[in-house]
């Protein structure tokens, strides 16, 4: 099974990163653009049949390693 | 105002105590509404009022000729001649980084910076001081390597070179590390800035980033110690930008250079709660600030959420009348928030209007300075004679010196920070003379012939075993490290980080340390001009051991009269000033290789000291030494060691000859005797280095000769100096020190 | 010589190399906002390094975008010099005056530390002043200087001797081991074809004077000088 886990900071931290990214879209001409969050994208095969199973291991991944729970939320869809 | 009932409860989760209260309700004479219950709470913290140990910081002598700035501001100033001042800090982030360590550690970073420039210093130079458990633990690799990133990710990017530091590795710091970061800048002396809200009507300006729900209550959690519940604090960690904290740094040196600003300070601990009542406090003025104008970057922010926010990278200022377009056009070049939130009063109260309404309004004195102040009992610890008790008879002595220095030259504590330091920008601003990985580092003064030396120093296991005498060791030993660079001292800022101060042993060992710190500098004419505190490094009630960690800058008057530690040359003599005595308590060979930590740490004088630190600081000078390293953890033979293995251009070896003089092998070897330092001296001349230590009354003894590939100590004497041979390959040596951290972290 | 250094938000650099170029070198410098246009009369224009917008998104990304850029493009295109250094190099890649791209470092950390470099083309007005083979010791400090680019463009750059930097060791040897980022050929800095814009990841502003123990990298700046008729002896020689 594939996991898809996508990252971002928790609504509320600040995102330095996006801020920038958004100051620059603006100067682009990009007016409409805003609240520009950045994230990360991450792909896992997960060598499990059992959908819940591999569901609560994806789950680990994420609480354990994947996502800094301290500031950053995360979801996935599994397929 | 909203009524508010006041719960024994409520007053436990703002650790404010029934007296304190008491207090709050005379000051007031009314109830406090829950936003000024909380600005109370985050100025009566011990982090921002240091109630405990404010009595004991009196006795410290900060005064003295160069003295431009002493305690009290966001930063010490000394004079270094030039119409210049160097303006320096250093300050712990030890909670923080133990619950996010990038994080923690980078803000910790920030929060320096910002000390240094609201000065109108331009920051020239970060170290930093670190403690961790055994490198054998995981968290605790995990905690190093979050932490170094955090250092390095926002001192690169702010342009800022980290040019030193030291790190220790102790289990007693496992689940409570210290990171403690030094910061340094250089300011004309006729341009200083203060945290001041002066002249009745000025506009108050806040700028920088927006206020975000970050940090919120960030002071108390500081003076707060730690439990297995320690996770559920981490909403209060804040995210550092170092980006916006460059284009900050950027426009408070611009706004400065003109004439516009009257006072400025930046929103650290306690945000703008803390910035508001001490600016107003400091010049005997009041402040009232409008809360809807403050640049906010979430929706239905409470008046206490605004006032106790530790969002970073923001600044107050109170600029003069009329002055507000210049200010704003500055800020906006910069990409800043800004904006007017309020006027200086004559009230002498911080009055916080929302929309109008007043919602808080609190004497500002009252809230910044008479908080409340304790005597703290306290007394020695009952452990504390079993501690010192170290019967050398019960020690074997050494049988094979080469596999216990090798043993020491693996320990992470004394082993190259090559690894962590290759992760720091050190270079950049073109001024490192001296980089990391010597004594001390050196960096030149553009626009004069002079250079700064800086070291920061501690070791805790002293302090622990002898708080009076460990904390005049932490002096003693920064200032032997800039005299090793030929530089004279010049002014000193610590950061003292002790247990809970509630206990009396932990007041024992504060106090005495006090005192250790107060007769050191008096003794080497040194003012401490800056500091801070940080108490409650316990967790699960183990306090970690007493350590005042100590920063020291130094002045070297002619930038070309310096000193690296390592050998230069093949057939240079090597000279040993200072005397070795038995001194076995408390070393890191006593640890390391009979896993003890224990007896009284090593006698140190402070007149020799004074002689020998002068004595090379003249010798330096005159340009007699071609190197000069000082002895501490691992003894005389890890110092030479060093001295062979830690040159940037390769390594060379050396042979020397010991008497043993009625000590023990290990004593001898590996023994922690203050006040000696290892010279390297070209041969013609030996005589008059000999000569000038004599003057000086400092014993200097030729021990041997810089050359081979081979480090080769021998001990001469009666028998049992059989077996304490050292002879070892340089490759062996540096193989096992230089790779010590990398092995440790599985990256070898 | 009339040398503009460009200021990006976040640029640490500039500072370094306006020093280098005015105070040690005796020329006269312009420090030009981002948002400013390029003044008239320069005779070369240096992106210094530093962390332009933080870094974010990616090196030299959004600063690439700078309102001075389309100044700095049209300098480049009329023949004049260009050089950029670190931060500076990673801009030249993503406003495509060079081409390439920069990875983050093998290591994934930030690396500070002085390095080898071979002068691979030494007929260049970047680097007349040294010899061909001839290996400098440089500082380098990045987090992403890891060059990359494909095969047809790697051939067409060393067909065209446009590499003009190497990671060596101290006696020159092009080795893995002496790749400190991973870069592609251990390639430390290139040309564009037309032989007016250099970037070059390691700093040669760090490395340019007495006082700091290391002068290799002065002959970057001495060969930019030369190639504008000017010898170390007529320029203005002051600070240490």
């Amino acid at each position: 099974m594939k996991a898809k886990i996508h990252v971002t900071l928790k609504q509320g931290i600040l995102d330095p990163q996006g801020k920038a990214i958004e100051h620059a879209l603006d100067s682009l001409g990009f007016q409409n653009a805003g609240n520009v969050r950045v994230g990360k994208y991450m792909e896992v095969d997960v060598n499990e049949t059992d959908r819940a199973k591999a569901d609560a291991q994806v789950k680990q991944m994420c609480e354990k390693l994947l996502a800094n729970t301290v500031i950053e939320e995360y979801r996935y869809e599994l397929g | 105002m909203k009524s508010l009932v006041i719960t024994q409860a409520l007053l436990e989760q703002h650790k404010l105590s029934e007296d304190e209260y008491k207090k709050i309700l005379e000051i007031l004479g009314r109830e406090p509404n829950w936003t000024e219950l909380g600005m109370f709470s985050a100025m009566w913290s011990e982090h921002c009022s240091y109630k405990s140990s404010r009595i004991h910081l009196k006795k410290l002598p900060t005064t003295g000729p160069r003295v431009v700035q002493g305690p009290g501001e966001n930063a010490g100033a000394v004079d270094i001649g030039d119409g210049l001042c160097a303006v320096f800090k250093m300050e712990s982030h030890n909670h923080p980084s133990f619950i996010e360590p990038y994080q923690g550690a980078a803000t910790g970073v920030g929060g320096i910076l910002r000390d240094i420039f609201t000065m109108g210093a331009r920051p020239i130079a970060l170290l930093n001081s670190l403690r961790f458990g055994g490198l054998d633990n995981a968290n605790t690799r995990h905690l190093l390597k979050g932490v170094v990133s955090g250092i390095a990710g926002y001192g690169n990017c702010m342009g800022v070179p980290t040019v030193g530091g030291e790190i220790v590795f102790n289990d007693i710091y496992a689940l409570n590390p210290l990171v403690n970061v030094f910061c340094l800048g250089i300011a004309r002396k006729d341009k200083i800035f203060l945290g001041k809200a002066a002249g009745v009507g000025n506009p108050v300006i806040y700028f920088g980033s927006k206020t975000g729900r970050d940090g919120i209550h960030g002071a108390t959690m500081a003076s707060d110690s730690f439990d297995e519940e320690a996770a559920q604090k981490r909403p209060t960690v804040q995210v550092g930008d170092p980006f916006t904290e460059k284009l900050l740094l950027e426009a408070c040196l611009e706004l400065m250079s003109g004439d516009c600003l009257v006072g400025i300070q930046d929103m650290g601990a306690a945000g703008l709660t803390s910035s508001a009542c001490e600016m107003a406090s400091r010049e005997g003025t009041g402040v009232e600030l409008e809360l809807a104008d403050v640049p906010r970057r979430e929706p239905g922010m409470t008046p206490y959420e605004i006032m106790l926010s530790e969002s970073q990278e923001r600044m107050l200022m109170v600029a003069k009348a009329g002055r507000e377009g210049e200010v704003i056009k500055i800020c906006r070049k910069w990409d800043l928030d800004v904006a007017v939130i309020g006027r200086v009063t004559d009230t002498g109260k911080v009055v916080l209007k929302e929309n109008g309404h007043i919602v808080a309004e609190i004497p500002a004195k009252a809230l910044a300075d008479d908080g409340p102040r304790y005597d703290r009992p306290s007394s020695p610890p009952a452990y504390q004679e079993m501690l010192q008790a170290l019967n050398h008879d019960t020690l074997p002595d050494v049988k094979d010196a080469n596999a216990a220095l090798l043993a020491l030259l693996d320990s992470p504590t004394i082993a190259s920070k090559r690894w962590v330091y290759e992760q720091y920008d050190h270079m950049v601003r073109t001024n490192t003379m001296v980089r990391p990985g010597s004594d001390a580092a050196v960096l030149r003064v553009k626009g004069t012939n002079k250079a700064l030396a800086l070291s920061v120093d501690c070791n805790g296991r002293y302090c622990l075993l002898n708080p009076y005498e460990g904390a005049k060791i932490a002096i003693a030993e920064c200032a032997r490290n800039l005299a090793c660079s030929g530089a004279e001292p010049i002014g000193v800022t610590d950061c003292l980080n002790f247990g809970n101060p509630q206990r009396p042993e932990v007041m024992w060992q504060f106090v005495l340390a006090i005192e250790g710190l107060k007769d050191a500098c008096e003794a080497l004419k040194v003012p401490i001009v800056s500091g801070n505190v940080s108490l409650y490094n316990e967790t699960n009630d183990l306090s970690i051991y007493p350590t005042p960690m100590i920063g020291m800058v130094g002045l070297i008057e002619e930038a070309d009269r310096t000193a690296t530690q390592w050998f230069k040359q093949a057939g240079d003599v090597i000279v040993l000033l200072g005397r070795t005595r038995e001194d076995l308590g408390g070393t890191e060979y006593l640890k390391v290789l009979h896993h003890r930590e224990q007896g009284s740490p090593p006698l140190l004088n402070l007149e020799d000291e004074q002689a020998v630190q002068a004595c090379t600081i003249r010798l330096i000078r005159e340009g007699l030494v071609q190197s000069a390293h000082d002895c501490s953890d691992g003894g005389l033979a890890v110092a030479l060691a060093e001295c062979c293995v830690s040159g940037t251009d390769g390594r060379v070896g050396a042979v020397v000859e010991l008497q043993l003089d009625g000590l023990r092998r290990d004593a001898l070897l590996f023994g922690e005797s203050q006040s000696r330092i290892v010279l390297s001296v070209k041969q013609e001349q030996v005589e008059k280095v000999l000569e000038v230590a004599m003057n000086a009354g400092v014993r200097a003894s030729r021990i041997g000769t810089v050359g081979g590939s081979r480090l080769v100590i021998r001990v001469n004497g009666d028998q049992r100096a059989a077996g304490c041979t050292i002879d070892l390959d340089v490759t062996t040596v540096h193989e096992r020190w230089a790779l010590a951290i990398p092995r440790a972290l599985g990256q070898d | 010589m009339n040398i503009g250094v460009v200021v990006f938000p976040g640029s640490n650099c500039d500072h370094d190399c306006e020093y280098i170029f005015k105070d040690v070198l005796g020329q006269s410098v312009k420090m030009i906002w981002h948002k400013d246009t390029l003044p008239a009369g320069l005779d070369a224009v240096v992106l210094p390094g530093g962390f332009s917008y933080g870094d974010y998104l990616r090196t030299g990304a959004i600063a690439r975008f700078s309102p001075v850029m389309g100044g700095v493009k049209e300098f480049a295109r009329e023949g004049r010099l260009v050089i950029g250094i670190c931060n500076g190099f990673q801009i030249l890649l993503e406003a495509g005056l060079l081409p390439g791209v920069m990875l983050r470092n093998t290591s994934l950390n930030f690396i500070c530390k002085d390095v080898y470099v071979k002068v691979e083309n030494a007929a260049t007005r970047f680097t007349n002043r040294c010899e061909s083979g001839q290996v400098l010791k440089i500082p380098i400090a990045h987090a992403d200087g890891n060059y990359y680019t494909d095969p047809v463009t790697l051939a067409g750059v060393k067909a065209n001797a446009q590499v003009i930097f190497r990671y060596c060791t101290a006696d020159g040897k092009v080795t893995a081991e002496a790749n400190p980022n991973g870069s592609l050929d251990n390639i430390a800095g290139i040309m564009n074809a037309d032989g007016n814009v250099l970037g070059m990841m390691p700093h040669p502003e760090r490395s340019a004077e007495t006082v700091l123990g290391n002068e290799d990298g002065r002959l970057i700046f001495l060969s930019m000088l030369s190639a504008f008729g000017k010898s170390e002896q007529q320029s203005r020689l002051v600070g240490v």
